[in-house]
Order: C-alpha cells, then structure tokens, then sequence
C-alpha cells in the first residue's frame, strides 16, 4: 500500500523542484539589487520605468483590441459552422491550427512582403495603420486558442434548437446571436480571451518587426542591458499570468453546473 | 373554416423522399396529431410548417396566405420542442418576455401578459427562477407558455412529452389539450405514442414512411384502421388468417371453424385468404348466443393488476384478449380449452397496404 502511494508523491515532488526551484532562484535574483541585503528596488525600477508602464498599456490596449476583434470574427463563424456547415468544421479547425504550424516570423515577412508601404494596401505606412495591422495579426496568433475555446462552448448548449426557437418566437440574427448565443458561451469566450490576453502581452516577434513600442520587445531591451531589472520582470510576467488563470477560474465558474451539481 | 392547408407537400434529401405526398386541411381551433414511429417523416412535415424545412414540392397555406417560402420568424407559429429549447441564460419571465420583445410590445405591455402566461401555466411565483433550476415538467410548461405568449396563429408540439416521466407526461398531457381548447388555437402535435394521440387529438394522421396512412377521429383510427400498419401501430390487435366461404353473406373460416363478418366480403373470391382485424377488448370467454364462436387452447396469463391479458391459441393463429381482474376467481390456467365469443361487427378486413 504504501510503496503504491510512494511514485506518485515521488513524481509530485520532482515536479514542483523542476517548476519552483528556477522561479524561486530568479526571485531570490531579483531582490539582490543591493549588496548583502534583499529588497525590492529591482521592481521600484522597473515599475517606476515610464517606458515600463507605455508598453504595458500599450499591449493591454492592444491585447483588448485583439479580443474584441477576435471573439466578433471567432463566435459567428464557430455559431455558423456548427449550426449550418458541420461538414465544414475539420476544415476550419486546421485552418484555426494553422498559426501553430506557420511560425510568427513568416507571418510577419509575408505581412511586411504584403502590405509595405509601396503595396497597394500600405498598412505599414502610418503607426496607426501599423497598430491595425498588429491587431489582425495578434488574432490570428490567437486563433488556435479562441477559436477551440469558443466550440467547445458551443458544443455544451443546444445550438440548433435554441435558434430554432428563438427565430419561431420572430428573432432575427443579430439578436439571437447577441441575447442567446454569446450570453450563454460567455464562460468560454472569457477564457479564450484570458488566453489571448497572456499571448498578446508577452508577444515578441510581431511587434518588434512591426517596430511597436510593445510589452514583448520592451521586455527584450531591459533583458539585453539590465543584471537585475529582467529577473524582476519575469516574476512580474508570471504574476500577470497568473492572475489572469486565477480570472478564467473565476469567471469561468458556470452558474448553472455550480448549481445543477448539488444533490 | 380551413385555415391551415397542407397541399401536396413532398420532401426529399438527395435520393430519400422522407415526407411523399401530405395533403392535409386544418380547421381553426383544431387538436391535430401526427402519429408514427421514428424516420416515418412527422416531425420533418411539422417542421415544413414551422418554416425549418422548406417543401420539396408542396405549398403551405395559413389563412388563405401561401407561406411556403417565408422565413420561421415570419410565420406566426409557436413551438414547443422536445428538449424544452429554454435559453439558459434567461429567467422564466425573461423566457416567456422574449417573443413579446421581439414584437416590440410595450414594458408595462410585456409585464402583464407575462403574469397572465404564468398564471395560466399555474406557475405564477417561478417568474424569477432559471431553467436549470426547475423540473423538466415545469420547464415544458414554461416552453408552452413562451410559445403561446405571442399569440401565434398555430401552435405546433415536437414530442413535447417524451422526455418526461409517465406521471408528469399525463397530467401535462391534460393540461395543454385544456388550455388548447381555453385559446380556441390551431394545433399540431408531433408524437409517437398512440395513447397521447388518441387521447388529446381532434383527429389524427397516423403516417409510416413517409406516407398518410391514415387521417381521422382517434374513434375511427382505433376502430376501423384503414390499413394493416394503423391496425398493428394503434393499440393491440389480432389479426387472423382467415379463409373465404361465401362472400356475399361474409361467411368465412378460421381454422376450420365457420365464422362470418357483419359486412359482405365484395369482390373477394372464393376460397381466398384473407387477414382480418379483431381488438382484445372485444373477445370474451364463453360463447355467446348470436355472435361468433371459436375454440381454442389457453396458452399464456399475464396478470397486470386491473387487467388480465390472456393469449390463446386457435390452430396457428394466437389470439390476446383482455378481461379485467376478477377478486372472487383467479385467472384461468395454461392449457385450458376456452370458448371465445365476439360480435361479427368487430371483425374487420384490413388491406395489407
């Protein structure tokens, strides 16, 4: 019995050492700013950077466009696909995979190749067109995750009965789309955003080759010039993510299998 | 008055015509039941009306207005649907609301028929409660209050009662063929259990394969099935095989025992087989005076409480009867002879159609 118990704990325990002993180490890094004593000034310094907190809300703000744009262009066609084209689903799911296979710096060469400021549609040629462009790509990165996440959602509810009777009682699209179908996979677009949140803010190579003043590349440049400052900014990163599983965690609490559970 | 038209509607997927042929006339305020086994095309006819199919070939005429191209929100139609459809997301008054507000009814409008739907589901203190947090029953009734609370023009069922246990499926059974005959509203319900059609319907099209076996009162479908499927598909049935005497007088003989019909056999030969129809409850034990007689061997009981359902054996055909139970004398035994007596009226030919 207690030999059967043994492995698993034994696996157990090298995991944590595997996962916590770097992060505990970097952290321990960070906070050694001074000489012969522990504090926080490699936190002070980056979060009192000015270039810190532009790139932060920089991202977020771009982390936010990419959610709205995405879920508007994911949910539909997910809803449509499941309920009209099923056939069409293993066709749009490798589509969704693609991102995954095609790495972010052909993406982005094919962007820059496409849409330069000598093309026909020049996005690259202002900034604010550049962000646009930026957009459409962070979507597409997040494609793999959102989209999964929003079928699945659908998956769980009636789809086609649920339009059925919403479209006997006189709705049209829009509204069942937007009063049924997105309120009742609300759980799974928050977590597809959640994903895609952690993706855009620590994304690197769009935004550098794009030359956005990013949280990715911002990251990159203190990490190149700083001893301390990189090891703060990790343990800052992890936090971020961190907080933003403990959101899906929360948010993702489906109100109706909280209580159907109970006996 | 007619107001739903059914006109030669057909429905074919590729090379399978699932629905051949349904021509159908509804009079407003009438009970209609399409009456089948699963695949034989009830539900996909409902949906034609609905507006979630369109015809093949066919029209769909509401009050003189041909509907066969509009789209389901523009139909008028209620639907209640066999796994309820409630939107989760929505409290039982924002369920009911939402065809209502769809319509672009008034606040003050919407709140007081809300209340008035759920007073007539008898529901009125669940207003605020979720889907998830009611009985299945209570949910149908919820259902059947947001299909009627737009006041539609016919209001089509899909099974409505299937995911329901047997007790709950009555009473509710009950309470929409009232409330159906309160609101004076053109119905049509989808089942494939015989005994809530002939229960609850004005008339009812029993179908198979595609086809209209068969349209009547629930009286004339159980008692004179048009063809050999209705007869087998409606309540239990005997059919024997039967040989032909003299046609004209309806002579004709079981086993070599002489029986006859009430109706001539017209047009059938001499000496020709012929299967004919006989209900349980119309067989008794011991002969009668005047009707027919046949002797056979007791070769199964079954007690089931308030009925005893008894097989017995006729040369190579097996006849079931029903009697109810009798507290001062027990069932009879296996391998008793008995003599069986019915009324040459309850004798029906049936065509193997």
């Amino acid at each position: 019995m207690k030999r059967a118990r043994l492995g698993p704990w034994i696996a157990v325990i090298l995991g944590a050492i595997y996962f916590l002993v770097p992060l505990i180490a970097t952290f321990e890094f960070s906070l050694r700013v001074r000489r012969n004593q522990y504090s926080f000034d490699a936190y002070a310094n980056v979060l009192g950077d000015p270039h810190f907190q532009a790139s932060f809300l920089y991202s977020t703000l771009i982390a936010f466009a990419t959610i709205v744009v995405g879920v508007m262009l994911v949910v539909p066609t997910a809803y449509w696909v499941q309920l009209r084209l099923p056939k069409l689903r293993p066709v749009i799911e490798f589509i969704t995979l693609l991102p995954l296979v095609v790495p972010a710096i052909v993406i982005v060469f094919g962007y820059l190749r496409i849409y330069n400021s000598s093309s026909w549609l020049p996005l690259t040629g202002s900034p604010a067109s550049t962000n646009v462009l930026l957009v459409f790509g962070y979507v597409t990165l997040a494609l793999p995750y959102l989209y999964r996440s929003v079928d699945t959602g659908l998956r769980t509810i009636d789809v086609r009965t649920l339009t059925e009777a919403a479209e006997s009682l006189g709705a049209r699209w829009p509204r069942i789309l937007f009063t049924i179908i997105f309120p009742n996979v609300r759980v799974a677009i928050i977590g597809g955003a959640f994903l895609t949140f952690a993706i855009v803010i620590g994304e690197f190579t769009f935004a550098a080759l794009l030359d956005r003043p990013a949280f990715g590349p911002y990251l990159q440049l203190v990490g190149a010039n700083r001893a301390y400052e990189p090891a703060a900014l990790s343990i800052i990163a992890f936090a971020i993510t961190w907080a933003c599983m403990g959101l899906i965690q929360i948010f993702g609490r489906d109100r109706r299998t909280g209580v159907a559970a109970r006996p | 008055m007619t107001f739903l038209v059914l006109d030669g509607l057909q429905k074919i997927y590729g090379t399978h015509q699932v629905v051949q042929r349904f021509d159908l006339s509804v009079e407003r305020g009438e009970f209609i039941s399409f009456l089948g086994s699963s695949g034989c095309g009830k539900t996909t006819t409902l949906r034609m009306v609905a507006g979630f199919e369109t015809p093949t070939v066919g029209t769909i005429r509401v009050d003189g207005r041909d509907v066969t191209q509009l789209a389901p929100n523009q139909r008028k139609v209620g639907m209640v649907f066999q796994s309820y459809a409630l939107f989760p997301n929505m409290t039982v008054a924002q369920n009911v609301a939402f065809g209502l507000k769809v319509a672009g009814k008034s606040p003050a409008e919407i709140k007081t028929r809300v209340g008035e739907m759920l007073e007539l589901i008898k529901l009125p203190k669940l207003a605020d409660r979720y889907p998830y947090q009611m009985s299945g029953g209570q949910q149908q009734r919820v259902a059947l209050a947001r299909a009627i609370a737009t006041k539609p023009q016919i209001l089509l069922l899909d099974e409505p009662l299937s995911a329901l246990d047997a007790k709950i499926r009555v009473s509710l059974r009950d309470d929409i063929r009232t409330l159906q005959r309160e609101l004076g509203i053109t119905t049509i319900y989808v089942t494939h259990d015989q005994e809530e059609a002939l229960s609850m319907s004005d008339r009812i099209v029993v179908m198979s394969e595609g086809r209209m076996e068969q349209v009547g009162t629930p009286f004339e479908i159980y008692n004179r099935p048009a063809t050999r499927f209705v007869a087998s598909f409606v309540g239990h049935l005997n059919l024997l095989k039967a040989t032909v005497v003299a046609p004209s007088e309806g002579r004709i003989t079981v086993n070599g025992q002489a029986i006859r019909t009430a109706a001539a056999l017209n047009g059938v030969p001499v000496g020709a087989p012929l299967t004919l129809a006989l209900r349980p409850e119309a067989i008794r034990i011991g002969a009668s005076e005047t009707g027919n007689r046949l002797d056979g061997t007791i070769s199964d009981v079954a007690f089931l409480g308030a009925i005893v359902r008894i097989r017995v054996q006729v040369g190579d055909n097996r006849l079931s009867l029903d009697t109810f139970n009798n507290p001062g004398s027990p069932p009879p035994a296996r391998g008793e002879a008995v003599h069986l007596g019915f009324s040459p009226e309850d004798l029906h030919s049936v065509s193997d159609a």
